[in-house]
């Protein structure tokens, strides 16, 4: 997609997998969370990352950022390898990458200021003189729509709002080149949940950041992205503009996540799942989706899709039905009326 | 006690603002309370001004007054809490022997939280071979009674002041290496630790300045409990003869000497004893109350 210009974030096949075990006897399964996610970021970019709960969005960006190491695949920022978690150099490169977390009360200390808090980053990376850093933090803080006083107060003491504010404010302090952002309004009330989201678009806007955007909601991700890439049981299933894809999903599973939106007013046909939700310790053969999906064909109950552009119009997405090499069993009902 | 609670707590904000937020917490405790902190400020004032305050030296021989009574039993105000077989005034003894019981209770629960915290730490720290080393020396520690592994250093290497006293510390570090690793652990994994870790900050930051204030409340209740029973272990170390050695004196090595009397002069023994309950008791008091109002949740 970003072929010739040098993306700033890329992400090649990851994969992570977890050992779990249920019970007290139980056999530890493997879990595969991730399983050959390739993404990449351009600088001044958003890309959304779709998803319903479980399905690895949040590991991803944990292993975008280096937090955890990955099984297999490579991230690459600003053209390097990422450094081991840990490490002199991934430490280094923090002020370069920062992330905003979906509670920002857990995410903040509660025994800290929050000036104290969004300075830390500053502190850290020993970045300019006491004074400097000072104004750096009235600076940001008023960036993010923070008032002076509130530098002094508590976590505990703020309002969701203002918590989700002071944690993207000490992302920003070190001016990062890329943000990622793990549901980060999704733990806020729905008044708050638009200031926030418009916040982050602009600061994104203005700040020229490259921008992950891990969220569950279509609709905040279609406002604040350039790009949606859609996952589904640590696979990413469909990629492309959010407007199109939100207009005209080609994967079933998109379908059905965009008919799931309600519209006020007017009546639509909703795409009603099948079947049990996913199972990332239970991966179904062929396309992971197939027992839930409207249109399976023979062909998807054993063979995976592969993620590559349609022919119609180069939209990316990893369905045999949507790619045509397996006729549809048949016609999704929701598609026209949606 | 009040310093170092407010000491460790300042750790983690404006060293003035803490300090206040203390003044008015204590404000606001009941009566019980109130006593207790008192009656260890009072403990505190007598062991650090000993020297001054005791009428005679602690080693000083009246033997024409042998077994005087003392005051409230109808002996003379020259030795308010009467004397001892030699002759020695038990007022002095107990102030000295407080100054040393102190100096021990709180020089070994402070290496105690600090050898606990830092092997914690380490544990949580490092994970895997390290941690299991860790673990397996806290499951010796606790496996074997603590009496006997005292027995069995001081019998090897002697007896002197600092041994016995590093000896009392690890009576219970790994009580506090428990909690150490354990809320260390939970940190990390999820919220503000993990936070902090991905701004690129230092263990020494992370474990120093973020994961240290946020489980003081809990170290602190832990010191508070460990507290007394260093005393008691102390006293009864030294009642055994294993402890502090005459001419000094310890509370514990003073009911011990004083057991012989126990039936003829009960002042003796009954002075420190009431001294090594009422601050135990007071300790206990303070920890439990200190429990509930340092914990964020309930505050």
């Amino acid at each position: 997609m970003n072929a010739g210009t040098a993306d700033l974030l890329e992400a090649r096949d990851l994969a992570r997998s977890y050992t779990v075990r249920r019970g007290l006897l139980g056999r530890p399964t493997l879990v595969r969370a991730v399983d050959g996610v390739s993404l990449t970021v351009a600088r001044g970019e958003t890309l959304g990352l779709v998803g319903e709960s479980g399905c690895g969005k949040s590991t991803t960006a944990r292993l975008v950022l280096g937090i955890e190491p990955t099984d297999t695949g490579s991230v690459t920022f600003d053209g390097g390898a990422m450094p081991r978690s840990g490490t002199a150099a991934w430490a280094h490169l923090r002020r370069r990458m920062q992330m905003v977390y979906q509670d920002p009360l857990a995410a903040l200390d509660r025994r800290l200021t929050v000036g104290v808090q969004i300075a830390e980053p500053l502190d850290i990376h020993r970045i300019g003189t006491a004074a400097e850093r000072e104004e750096r933090v009235a600076a940001v803080m008023a960036e993010v729509g923070l008032q002076p006083h509130h530098a002094a107060r508590h976590p505990q003491s703020l309002s969701g709002g203002q918590r989700q504010r002071a944690v993207i404010a000490r992302a920003l302090v070190t001016n990062p080149e890329l943000l990622v952002c793990d549901e980060p309004i999704s733990a806020l009330d729905v008044s708050i949940q638009a200031l926030v989201l418009n916040l982050l678009g602009d600061l994104q806007e203005r700040l020229k950041m490259g921008m992950l955007f891990v969220s569950h909601d279509l609709r905040a991700v279609r406002q604040i992205s350039q790009r949606v890439a859609v996952m589904y049981l640590g696979r990413i299933v469909e990629e492309g503009d959010p407007d199109a894809v939100l207009h005209d999903p080609a994967h079933p599973y998109t379908q059905a996540l965009v008919s799931a939106i309600p519209h006020p007013g007017k009546t639509t046909t909703r795409v009603i799942l099948q079947g049990d939700p996913p199972n990332p310790a239970n991966r179904p053969t062929g396309c992971a989706f197939h027992p839930r999906c409207p249109v399976a064909t023979p062909t998807c109950r054993t063979q995976a899709p592969e993620l590559k552009p349609r022919r119609s119009d180069g939209r990316r997405v990893a369905c045999h039905v949507a790619h045509g090499e397996a006729a549809a069993a048949r016609a999704p009902a929701s598609l026209e009326t949606c | 006690m009040v310093d170092t609670i407010s000491s460790t707590v300042a750790a983690g904000g404006s060293l003035l603002a803490r300090f206040r937020s203390l003044l008015e917490r204590l404000n606001r405790m009941p009566i019980l309370i109130t006593i207790a902190v008192l009656w260890l400020v009072l403990m505190l004032a007598i062991a650090v001004s000993a020297d001054l305050i005791s009428p005679y030296r602690f080693t000083q021989m009246d033997l024409r007054n042998r077994l005087s009574l003392p005051v409230f039993m109808g002996g003379s105000w020259a030795h308010i809490l009467g004397t001892d077989e030699l002759g020695r005034d038990v007022l002095s003894r107990l102030i000295t022997s407080i100054r040393m019981s102190l100096l021990i209770a709180f020089g070994a629960t402070i290496i105690g939280a600090v050898v606990g915290v830092t092997l914690g730490f380490v544990a949580a720290h490092f994970r895997g071979i390290v941690e299991q080393a860790v673990l397996a020396l806290v499951d010796f520690s606790a496996a074997i009674p603590f009496l006997v592994l005292a027995l069995a250093v001081l019998a090897f290497f002697g007896n002197s002041l600092v041994l016995f006293v590093c000896l009392l510390g690890f009576h219970a570090w790994e009580r506090y290496a428990r909690i150490a690793r354990g809320l260390a652990i939970s940190g990390r994994m999820h919220g503000y630790a993990a936070a902090v870790h991905q701004l690129g900050a230092s263990p020494w930051r992370l474990y120093g300045r973020h994961i240290l204030p946020n489980i003081a409340s809990t170290l602190i209740v832990s010191m508070t409990l460990a507290f007394p029973e260093i005393i008691l272990l102390e006293s009864g170390l030294s009642f055994l003869g294993l402890g502090i050695q005459p001419p000094d004196t310890s509370l514990g090595n003073m009911v011990g000497f004083g057991r012989e009397y126990l039936s003829s002069a009960p002042w003796i023994m009954l002075a420190p004893a009431f001294v090594i309950t009422a601050t135990a008791l007071c300790v206990s008091l303070l920890g439990d109350w200190l429990r509930d109002r340092l914990d964020p949740t309930l505050s």
